[in-house]
């Protein structure tokens, strides 16, 4: 396999579903970038035209660094400079939960570009469950692992949920995925029955309606 | 890599002069001017295909010797040694480095201080005012000259950073990729206002003598107050604390007069005297307002969103402790550009140096424009 074939398959597994949706030479915005792992991985593998958002200045430094395009700042904020459809792909991932108002982050991410890919924690899987009605505790998770007074994660998801919030606000879903593996993995599986009970994460597309 | 006596990169300060009359350059103001001289200095090799030049635009009181050596025996490099030369971020064995003195200046460019050719004695004030677009205007023609039509990348922070915008807003056909730092789209009030003052301490100089002192002493001390003021906004509250505090200079006990007891006021001192040795008054009166006339978003319409800058590529650069432009304005700048829908990046630098903090050792900068600049190269 060459080195190419290995950054895939060394990459988190649910990055390497998202960089199978993406088509080759795109234009792409990844929200909270980090340290451009997901655009660096597109970049040689698809030949996209990336940008990223990324708060951290030290991350964003590694970023530029390694010849990323990425703006320090809060993406929040930083999304609505650019026009309409700018890019292909905007992707957000696994930060949904975190956006203080995802009402309006969608359709504003869906004016910047033409497809939306949204990974997040799936909230209602079993293992979720199960602690709650057990333990009677808030759930503390390999995707969620933070106690209640620690958490950045503001909003809980489950993929059923995000189905519904979906057709409440209008926006159409193009594909989804839904996958079973602890984050930082490269290794993980696709399930595709009884998802919202056995997924740990959900990763889907969204379109506005034609 | 430390330097080694042997290996010292040596430099030459060239000389191009155009706009012989009858064909002097029109300035903003639509005053005529020529003949013009720009001083300029270059590093590295020219490629075949002419691809990989660098111009580096220099701040208010820089010159064209950006890095190097005149000699081997000199002892003092260029002003930005830190940033470019052999293996440096801006890597001389790759890239072709042009750096020129800003017209109106006075280190070999021409300026208030130069011969006026009507009368045979310096312009002084009868220099015609310039502008950063006018300053550009002279470097374009440098260009032409030596026969470069691509520009690979361009850098430079505060009024450097100015002419790269400019040169984006003017010439974007000739621009490959920009790195703007520490810099604005226009001075603000506050920036206007320090010049102001520093330009006052000049002119109340009864040296100064309305601009005409070259036959006699000039206004040097309104100069060097004038270099204190600006060296204060180029520090911060930080860096000042760190490096003087309320240390006393030469002395265990306060001395109940004015001769000077704190450090700090022995450095602005240190620092006024060494300016005046080196620059001409009237230069920095014509430079700064040249800086405080800059304005990229003049009656609403800003001049950095438009579709002709799409293909730039830019990274922009701020520090968090620069209050003389602060990182608002570098945000300003990115979300212009974002509206022209270029490739910008941009990074605030964690630097508690204040302004001057684009001059000092960064590794984090160092890297910053290595990889930007290693990335332009491999895309054009």
């Amino acid at each position: 396999m060459n080195a190419d074939g290995d950054l895939l398959k060394n990459s988190r597994f649910d990055l390497q579903v998202i960089a199978s949706w993406i088509t080759p030479g795109a234009r792409v915005l990844d929200l909270g970038c980090g340290n451009g792992d997901l655009l660096y991985l597109l970049k040689q593998e698809k030949g996209v035209h990336g940008t990223g958002i990324e708060q951290a200045g030290t991350k964003v430094a590694r970023c530029i660094e390694r010849g990323l395009t990425v703006l320090q700042g809060n993406f929040l904020d930083e999304v609505h400079d650019y026009p309409d459809q700018s890019f292909d792909f905007v992707i957000l991932s696994q930060t949904l939960q975190q956006v203080m108002a995802p009402r309006e982050l969608i359709p504003e991410l869906l004016r910047i570009g033409r497809r939306v890919i949204v990974s997040f924690p799936n909230f209602g899987h079993w293992l979720v469950r199960l602690q709650i009605l057990g333990t009677g505790h808030a759930p503390v998770t390999d995707q969620l692992p933070y106690e209640w007074y620690d958490t950045p994660n503001i909003r809980v998801i489950t993929i059923k949920d995000f189905k519904r919030f979906l057709r409440m606000i209008g926006v159409r879903l193009a594909r989804e995925v839904a996958i079973n593996t602890h984050h930082h993995d490269q290794q993980g599986h696709i399930i595709t029955w009884l998802t919202n009970l056995r997924a740990t994460y959900g990763i889907m597309m969204l379109e506005r309606p034609a | 890599m430390p330097d080694k006596p042997s290996s010292k990169l040596l430099v030459e300060k060239q000389y191009f002069t155009f706009a012989e009359p009858p064909d002097e350059m029109v300035l903003d103001s639509g005053a005529r001017l020529g003949p013009i001289t720009l001083a300029y200095e270059t590093l590295g090799t020219l490629n075949k295909d002419r691809s990989n030049v660098v111009l580096i635009l220099h701040a208010c009181s820089g010159d064209s010797h950006v890095a190097g050596y005149y000699s081997a025996e000199d002892q003092r490099p260029g002003w930005w040694e830190v940033m470019v030369g052999p293996d440096k971020p801006v890597d001389t064995n790759r890239y072709f480095v042009v750096c020129s003195n800003i017209l109106g200046s006075c280190m070999g460019s021409t300026g208030p201080s130069s011969i006026n050719p009507k009368t045979g004695r310096p312009y002084g004030f009868d220099f015609p005012m310039v502008t950063i677009k006018d300053m550009v205007r002279a470097q374009k023609r440098l260009l032409d000259h030596l026969g470069i039509t691509k520009i690979m990348s361009m850098l430079g922070g505060s009024v450097g950073g100015m002419q790269v915008l400019r040169w984006c807003v003017d010439y974007p056909e000739m621009v490959v990729s920009a790195i703007p730092i520490a810099t604005t789209t226009r001075h603000s009030a506050q920036a206007i206002a320090f010049n102001e003052v520093a330009r006052q301490a000049i002119m109340s100089d009864p040296n100064w003598r309305g601009g005409n002192y070259y036959d006699g002493p000039g206004p040097d001390h309104g100069l060097a107050v004038a270099r204190m003021i600006g060296h204060v906004t180029y520090l911060s509250d930080e860096s000042m604390r760190e490096k003087f505090g309320r240390k006393l200079q030469n002395r265990s006990t306060l001395s109940y007069d004015f001769t000077g007891d704190f450090a700090v006021e022995s450095y602005l001192r240190h620092q006024g005297a060494k300016f005046v040795a080196r620059f001409d008054a009237n230069a920095l009166l014509y430079i700064t307002k040249a800086a405080d006339y800059f304005d990229l978003e003049r009656d609403g319409a800003n001049l950095l969103v438009n579709d002709a800058l799409a293909h730039i590529r830019f990274l922009v650069i701020s520090f968090t402790s620069d209050w003389l432009y602060p990182t608002y304005q570098s945000r300003a700048i990115v979300s212009a550009l974002k509206k022209s829908g270029s490739n910008v990046s941009f990074c605030e630098i964690d630097a508690r140096w204040g302004h001057d903090a684009f001059l000092m050792p960064s590794e984090q900068m160092d890297k910053l424009i290595a990889g930007f600049l290693d990335r332009i190269s491999h895309e054009c």
